[in-house]
């Protein structure tokens, strides 16, 4: 059989695929026509239409496999590593991505455990060098450094950061051929997923525009100037950590280390400091706004434009000018 | 049948106080004193609750330099009754496929457990890959990123693993769970607790003492399958770093943002 492929897990939930796989299948395409490869799909889940692997081709995959049972409904560490274990075996593939989403790094480990491989962690560019070895760039150390990683076993095993590969073409010329395959799922994996119970209300990493803030805001009731004010803009509100630690935002809002990266076209700081842990969150922001007061905060370090002042008195003059040029 | 918890514990360099050497791309860890990986201190937490909760005991395990027993010792002062430290220089330059295999190996020569607990990710590897490794080499099932454990039994855990949206999952014991940080806040060790921890013994085993649960040519550096070969550390962003003050400031900055084409 085929065997070399360039290997995408293509996360599926709800009747979707996560576009982190789309990104994947671009840069897989170019991997694979550096090595002389094809590009493979994988969708692990229950009742996946083949729309949904035309959907895959359309972005650059050559042949899509899909494992299709009503235990895999749910995500299920054990059980998807069973079929994906299953699927390298039978395939062989050179490569092996998966999106650096809380499922990709769960899963992926399990399966790199499961076959001795190499896993490269949240990985944000991947490059084929002149030996056609592949090499994985990640941050460590908090964002502090760069490391750029070779993996000695087969396939090479990476996750990558959702947003950091760019989007290919959708081209619905394009042909390739879905094969859905029958394994055998044994055993209890003892894991039983008893339900979703909450749905995520906001994706900071999907942003756009994030206006965040931080210790300089006094107190809550002030974050109502930063609502404001990404509605102006269409962007969505950011906070940094200390201000979830006190329960004025939900952990989802934050921008760092321990909550989101973010990668907006424009990213606002109101009253944040830019300690490493933040920064690592936002550092790959296109345009960096910073408003502080103290004109030695390290954010001004890594800001585009930067305004030395007190917050509250930025904040309203912005809203005042904004709502001047909305209204003509 | 008592409960038995593993707990793993990374000693990791304070990140504020690191020192990175731009021209080389070294990291100088001598910079900066050594301490428990702070995501770890919640999955302390989470193990001594529930010993609090049903008896039992916690251990603590880490693989690490000798400087390690001080992170050890934390775990201790905050309710851990057992630590293990894994040193050697056999261990070292592992990758997390070679250091989840020595915590499995350990895990298995420390016998009967019902969970193994760990954080969500260490602020210098940064992975949170160990974890699940760790459960495969084991056999045994996981739940990543848990923000909540919500009922105990003996045979079985039910927890929130937060996915981005969450999700109500049941585990049969024994597991590992990697917890996040919203699980539990971790408690600060008294007086009298740090001081007991100094005087507590810390079990230091080398790869030797593992023999019958290890396979050597699987440790360390050549039991590694990725090999970092150059590390670049950002110096300056590519960043226009116009600073504004003044009164009109605020004029300028969105007078700016226009020509970006972002207003
Ligand atoms: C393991 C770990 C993980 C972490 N993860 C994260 C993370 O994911 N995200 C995160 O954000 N942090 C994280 N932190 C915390 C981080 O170390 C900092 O403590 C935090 O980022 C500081 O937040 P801040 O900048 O809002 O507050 P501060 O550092 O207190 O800064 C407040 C800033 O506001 C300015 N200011 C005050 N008043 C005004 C005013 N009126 N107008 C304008 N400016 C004003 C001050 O000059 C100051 O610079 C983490 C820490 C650890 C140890
Ligand atoms: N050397 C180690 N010793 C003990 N536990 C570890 C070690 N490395 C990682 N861990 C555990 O695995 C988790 C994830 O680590 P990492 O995969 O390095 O991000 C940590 O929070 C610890 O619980």
């Amino acid at each position: 059989m085929f065997s070399n492929g360039v290997l995408v897990y293509s996360e599926y939930d709800e009747g979707a695929i996560h576009p982190v796989a789309f990104e994947l299948l671009g840069k897989s395409r170019e991997i694979a026509d550096r090595l002389g490869v094809e590009v493979w799909g994988v969708i692990v889940g229950y009742r996946i239409g083949d729309d949904k692997a035309r959907e895959l081709i359309y972005y650059g995959a050559d042949r899509v496999f899909i494992y299709d049972h009503p235990r895999l409904e749910y995500f299920d560490p054990v059980l998807y590593r069973d079929v994906l274990v299953d699927l390298v075996e039978r395939v062989n593939p050179s490569v092996f991505l998966f999106g650096a989403t809380p499922l990709g790094r769960s899963l992926a480990p399990r399966v790199a455990a499961a076959i001795g491989a190499g896993l490269t962690a949240d990985c944000i560019d991947i490059q084929v060098d002149e030996n056609g070895d592949i090499i994985q760039v990640r941050p460590a150390f908090t964002g502090n450094i760069l490391a750029y990683i070779k993996t000695t076993s087969r396939p090479v095993m990476s996750t990558v950061r959702y947003r950091v590969m760019k989007m290919p073409n959708r081209d619905t010329s394009r042909v390739g051929e879905i094969i859905r395959l029958a394994y055998s799922l044994g055993r209890d994996s003892g894991i039983r997923v008893l339900g979703r119970i909450s749905r995520r209300s906001v994706d900071l990493g999907r942003a756009d525009i994030v206006v965040a803030g931080g210790r300089g805001f006094r107190k809550k009731e002030d974050l109502k100037m930063l609502e404001d004010l990404a509605n102006l803009l269409g962007g969505v509100v950011g906070v940094s950590r200390p201000l979830v630690d006190e329960g004025w935002m939900p952990r989802e809002r934050q921008v760092g280390f321990s909550g989101n990266t973010v990668k907006p076209r424009l990213y606002m700081a109101f009253g944040i400091s830019g300690s490493p842990q933040h920064i690592a969150g936002m550092r790959g922001s296109e345009v960096v706004v910073a408003v502080n007061i103290d004109p030695s905060a390290p954010i001004f370090k890594i800001a585009d434009y930067g305004i030395i002042g007190d917050l509250y008195e930025v904040i309203p003059k912005l809203i005042e000018e904004l709502n001047r040029i909305k209204r003509g | 049948m008592s409960f038995h918890t593993i707990v793993l514990v990374k000693h990791v360099p304070d990140i504020e106080k690191v020192r990175f050497d731009v021209e080389t791309g070294r990291i100088d860890r001598s910079s900066a004193p050594g301490e428990i990986n702070p995501f770890d201190l919640n999955a302390v937490e989470v193990a001594v609750r529930l010993k609090e909760k049903l008896g039992g005991m916690v251990t603590a395990l880490c693989m690490g330099p000798p400087q390690a027993e001080s992170s050890l010792r934390d775990a201790i002062a905050r309710g851990v009754d057992r630590a293990v430290l894994l040193t050697d220089s056999r261990f070292a330059g592992a990758d997390t496929l070679a250091t989840s295999y020595t915590l499995a190996s350990a895990i298995r020569k420390i016998g009967r457990f019902n969970l193994v607990v760990c954080g969500e990710k260490t602020v210098d590897g940064d992975t949170g890959q160990v974890g699940p490794e760790v459960a495969e080499h084991l056999g045994i099932p996981h739940v990543a990123y848990v923000c909540e454990v919500r009922e105990v039994y003996d045979n079985r855990l039910v927890v929130v693993s937060d996915m981005g949206d969450k999700f109500l999952v049941e585990v049969m014991l024994p597991a590992l769970i990697t917890v996040t940080r919203d699980v539990c806040s971790p408690r600060l060790p008294t007086l009298r607790d740090i001081l007991r921890a100094r005087r507590s013994r810390i079990e230091v085993w080398d790869a030797d003492a593992l023999s019958g649960f290890i396979d050597i040519s699987r440790i360390g550096l050549k039991g590694s399958r990725t090999n970092v070969f150059r590390i670049v550390i950002p110096s300056e962003y590519h960043r226009r770093g116009v600073i504004l003050r003044g009164s009109d400031s605020v004029s300028k900055l969105v007078e700016a943002l226009r020509m970006e084409g972002l207003i």
